[in-house]
This record gives structure tokens, C-alpha cells and sequence, in this order.
């Protein structure tokens, strides 16, 4: 115990047993918690159904696996319609949003319009309204552009939480990029439009993926319009799809609904795996300055 | 013509303003205003509502669900939160020392944040089914208990659960940017308040959560705001149930105005959630910002 006390707060004098008990452990007990869900989405989207609603033996391994499951989400539902929908709104609201953004961003930051500054804060301030207390309006709004139940209303909506997220973030990326550069062009007759193509978008790769895998997720992601303004079953995106169809009456069918929710997540995170490092900091940028 | 306009900052700016003003000004700036003026009115689906003043709100503040879900939202916004402060604190700084692997703990931990919420939420559904719960099951075979837990239908039970998967969901997100705060600090701070005899709880106290401050307080705004505004996770797992035990303002809303196609009465809903969540923002933005400069920090 004694040694306890005159460890001190550095790492390295830290015994071995003691890092093993306050970091290590925590650590895994965490990891666990964290990753247990998806493990169990995985197990119980290959049970059978008779290994499924048995309270014998061992729940959380599967004796004979089985593909029935994704068999049926694929060929007897509108699954693969809605993975179709879900990849077609995000990309192109996405690809939409970033293309605003950059010209907004730049626009803010670089060409410094009189109220640029004011502008600035309001699409932050943009960036703290909830979607849960627009969709009733949007709703109405989406309904009134004759835009009710089709792609297009989801399409148009997402930028709403995009835009000032990428926004917010690429005018951090452009603050960072020097002006000499600009100044150079100017005086050698680039206009801003090839200085925006030409210097600034090159230098600001990372941030446009940042912001672009971000926004693509957040819009994979998307649940509440997708529910509100999309009814016939052929329109809806993966996660709301996977809620109010996949659901059968008071019968739940588990196999699928898990095959449901692990398909519908797998894409999101096979792209994130690719740019954990541009996600982290698109993440952390959103919440810095 | 054309050589002016592109020398004019302010019609240039104008210009490059423009697609995401169009867009933002059309879907959110007209919603929200279209919102406050259905709060006014007895708007249902398909028929445009006339002005009727207060009544909506009057209702509202004598309606037993509302004062419910308002009480679940409060409680919900405020124990996840603790939650996902405390937890997410703690997994920051166990990052945060020199661990082996760290990268790949760093990626995977941000799995829960990553994949939709719904898709995750119905995963918890199956985790908390009252029949076939692997919790239940893993605590009989253990002998703590005789007989499975009814996680959602009960409404304690239900709200705990709630707020255990919305803690889940969250805690990746609060430790990865706090990480990020971490990593930040120098760690002569540490060295020299280690040679100055300083324990680790004191190191911790005047060190850490002094320089981390400004970004807890960033990053506690947003988390207090998405959990406020909750929806899909309540959605997926209970729909409001038991008995409403589980209803948030915006699950309510929903409830009101679409399901039950009174537009103006779940508008009303919607827009009385803003001063709370003004109040948390302020709350906790202005508040904790405010000694981030009294120390010495740069001035905002």
C-alpha cells in the first residue's frame, strides 16, 4: 500500500500489477460493454430459429449457423430497395452539402464579406437546432412542395444538419491555410474562383474527407425525417425500414431484424474503418474552436 | 460586368453564400418560424389551422402526458448525461495513458457512435427482451435472480433501460473528443506537479480538469442537447411506453402530430422544448466557459 502513495502521477513508475488493475481492466470491461451489442447482432442474425427461442444450452454461441435469415431479409423483403435508397439520399446529400459548404466556408472566411462574422455564428447557431423540433413544420413544408414521400424530401432536408456542420469545419481548415498563398495568385491574375479550385481545395483534402465521411454517416444515420416524411414502403431508407416493416405484429422475428440491423450498419462502418483518423478529427473539430 | 463582380467582396461572397443559404433559409430558418406559428393554431394533417392563441399551450400545461414526458425528459437528459460525463471521463483517461494498441482501441471504441442508432436500438430491443433477455438469462444461470426481467415493460425498468442504451451510445463520443482535450495538455504540468509532490488525485483536480474545461463544456452542450431532443432510441425501444413512463417531448411531439395528425398541438410541444434548451446551453456554454478565461485562457 505504501507504494501506492509514493507512485506519483507518473506512468512509468507505475508498477505492472497495479497498471494491469487501473487501466487495463477498466479498459476491457468498457471494450466489452461497448462491442457486446454488435456481437450479438452478428450471433443471433446466423441463428436458427429453433436455437433461438430455446432457453437450453449455450445462447451465446450457435451450434448450426445458418444464412436463412439474410435469405429472407434479401429476397422476401424490400431490403435491398431501401440499402439502395439509404446509399443514394446519403451520397448525393452529402456530395451536395460539401459542395455548399466549401463555397459558404470560403466565403466566409476568405472573402470576408461585410457580415461575414455575423454570418459565421449563425450557421453555427444552425448547427445547435435539433431536427426533432423541425420535422413537424418540414413536414408541412415537404408536403406543401408536393416532395411527400419521395426521395427528394430527404434529399433536400439532410443539408440542413450537414451544411452547417461542414461549414462550421472547413472554415477551420481554410483559417489554417496561409493567405500568402491567395496573395500570390491574386497578383499573378487568378481569380477567386481558380484560387478556390486550384490552392485552397488541394491543401484542403483532409478536412473535405473529414467533413465528407462525417456528413455521410450522419446521413446514413438519419432517422426521424426519413420516418416522417417517407410512407410507401419501396422509399424508405435502411434504419427505418428495418423498424416499421421488418416488425410484424406481436411475432417478432429476431433473426432477421438482427440481419437487418447488422447490414445496415456494416456499410457505415466499413467506410469509417477506411478514415478513422479523418472521422476522429472531423469529430473533434466539430466540437473545438 | 463579369471583372467586377469578381473584385466585389460582397457580391462575391453573395454568391458563393447562396446554394447553402437557399437551402438553409427554405428547410430551417422558414420550418422554424412555420413551427412557432403552428403552436399558435389548431393545424391538423391536411387542413391549415386558424389562429387560436394560447389555447394550445393552456392545454398543455393541464395535460397529465405532457407534465410526464416533460418529468422523463428531464430525468433522462440529466442522469444520461452524469452518465456519459462520468464514463466518458474515465475511458478519456485510460486513453489517454500509453497503452498498447491504442489506435485500434480508439477506433473500435467509436463503434456505437458510427453505426444508426435505431439499427443498434433494435439490438437493445433483443438484449431487453423479456423473455429471451441474455441479461436475464446470464443473471438466473448466475442465481441472482429467479425470474427474467421485464427491462421495457415495467416503468422504472424501462426508463433505466432507456437511459442505459442512450448512455452507450453517447459515451464514445464525450471520450473521444475529451481525448482529444487530453492530449493537448502538456505533460510538463504533470512532471512538474509530480516533483512538487502532487498525488494523482491532486494532479487530477488542479491540473487536468482545470486546462480541460473549456472543451468539457463544448462538448457537455452538445451531448446535453442531442439527449434532450432524444427521439429515435425512445422510438425504437418503447414508443413512449409503459404507460408513457418513457415519453420524451420529442417522441410526444411525434405522437401528437403525426401519428395523431394534430400538427399544431405537437408543434406546440416542439417549440416549448427551446427554452429548456437555451437554459442547458447557456447553462453549461456560459458557465463553465466563463472560468476558462478567468484562469488565464484565451479570451473568446
Amino acid at each position: 500500500m505504501s507504494s501506492e502513495k509514493d507512485a506519483g502521477g507518473m506512468g512509468f513508475l507505475e508498477t505492472r500489477k497495479r497498471r494491469l488493475v487501473t487501466v487495463y481492466v477498466p479498459l476491457l470491461i468498457f471494450l466489452f460493454v461497448l462491442l457486446f451489442p454488435f456481437y450479438w447482432m452478428a450471433i443471433t442474425s446466423v441463428k436458427p430459429d429453433n436455437e433461438l427461442l430455446s432457453r437450453d444450452g449455450n445462447p451465446f454461441w450457435v451450434i448450426k449457423p445458418t444464412l436463412m435469415h439474410f435469405h429472407k431479409l434479401l429476397f422476401q423483403t424490400a431490403y435491398p430497395e431501401w440499402l439502395w435508397n439509404t446509399v443514394l439520399v446519403s451520397v448525393v446529400s452529402t456530395v451536395a452539402s460539401l459542395a455548399a459548404s466549401v463555397m459558404a466556408a470560403y466565403a466566409i472566411e476568405r472573402l470576408r464579406f461585410s457580415g461575414s462574422k455575423q454570418v459565421g455564428l449563425s450557421i453555427f447557431l444552425a448547427y445547435l437546432v435539433p431536427p426533432s423540433i423541425l420535422f413537424i413544420p418540414l413536414a408541412a413544408i415537404v408536403f406543401q412542395f408536393g416532395l411527400f414521400d419521395t426521395r427528394w424530401a430527404l434529399i433536400l432536408t439532410y443539408p440542413t444538419f450537414l451544411i452547417p456542420f461542414c461549414t462550421w469545419l472547413l472554415m477551420g481548415y481554410f483559417r489554417s491555410i496561409p493567405f500568402e498563398l491567395e496573395e500570390c495568385a491574386l497578383i499573378d491574375g487568378a481569380t477567386r474562383w481558380q484560387i478556390l479550385v486550384k490552392i485552397v481545395l488541394p491543401l484542403a483534402v483532409p478536412g473535405l474527407i473529414s467533413a465528407g465521411i462525417f456528413a455521410f454517416t450522419l446521413s446514413w444515420n438519419e432517422f426521424i425525417y426519413a420516418l416522417t416524411f417517407i410512407s410507401s414502403s419501396e422509399m424508405k431508407t435502411v434504419p427505418v425500414g428495418v423498424v416499421t416493416e421488418l416488425v410484424e405484429g406481436d411475432v417478432y422475428h429476431w433473426g432477421p431484424l438482427m440481419a437487418g440491423a447488422l447490414l445496415g450498419s456494416l456499410p457505415v462502418a466499413f467506410v469509417y474503418s477506411f478514415f478513422v483518423e479523418h472521422y476522429v478529427s472531423g469529430l473533434t473539430g466539430s466540437v473545438k474552436e | 460586368m463579369l471583372e467586377k463582380l469578381q473584385n466585389n467582396r460582397n457580391a462575391l461572397g453573395l454568391l458563393f453564400m447562396l446554394p447553402a443559404a437557399v437551402l438553409l433559409l427554405l428547410f430551417l430558418t422558414y420550418p422554424l418560424g412555420l413551427g412557432t406559428w403552428l403552436g399558435f393554431t389548431d393545424a391538423k394533417v391536411g387542413r391549415d389551422g386558424v389562429w387560436i392563441g394560447l389555447e394550445n399551450y393552456a392545454f398543455l400545461v393541464g395535460d397529465n402526458v405532457t407534465q410526464l414526458a416533460l418529468f422523463n425528459t428531464l430525468f433522462y437528459t440529466t442522469v444520461a448525461s452524469v452518465l456519459k460525463f462520468v464514463l466518458g471521463l474515465w475511458l478519456a483517461l485510460l486513453l489517454n495513458k500509453n497503452i498498447r494498441f491504442k489506435t485500434f482501441f480508439r477506433a473500435v471504441i467509436l463503434l456505437p457512435y458510427i453505426v444508426p442508432t435505431a439499427l443498434s436500438a433494435i439490438a437493445f430491443w433483443w438484449i431487453f427482451d423479456s423473455q429471451f433477455s441474455i441479461i436475464s438469462w446470464v443473471l438466473v444461470k448466475l442465481g441472482f435472480i429467479d425470474r427474467y426481467i421485464d427491462f421495457l415493460g415495467d416503468p422504472w425498468n424501462a426508463r433505466l433501460s432507456t437511459i442505459f442504451a442512450n448512455v452507450w451510445r453517447g459515451v464514445p463520443f464525450v471520450a473521444i473528443t475529451l481525448l482529444a482535450g487530453l492530449q493537448t495538455i502538456s505533460p510538463s504540468f504533470y512532471e512538474a506537479s509530480a516533483i512538487d509532490g502532487a498525488t494523482p488525485w491532486q494532479q487530477f483536480r488542479h491540473v487536468t480538469l482545470p486546462l480541460l474545461t473549456p472543451i468539457i463544456a463544448v462538448v457537455m452542450t452538445f451531448s446535453v442537447l442531442f439527449t434532450f431532443t432524444d427521439f429515435q432510441l425512445i422510438y425504437v425501444l418503447t414508443r413512449g411506453g409503459p404507460l408513457n413512463a418513457t415519453h420524451l417531448m420529442a417522441t410526444l411531439s411525434f405522437q401528437r402530430a403525426i401519428s395523431g395528425g394534430a400538427l399544431g398541438e405537437g408543434a406546440a410541444i416542439s417549440i416549448a422544448m427551446v427554452p429548456f434548451l437555451l437554459s442547458a446551453i447557456l447553462f453549461s456554454y456560459f458557465g463553465l466557459q466563463r472560468r476558462a478565461w478567468q484562469q488565464g485562457g484565451s479570451d473568446k
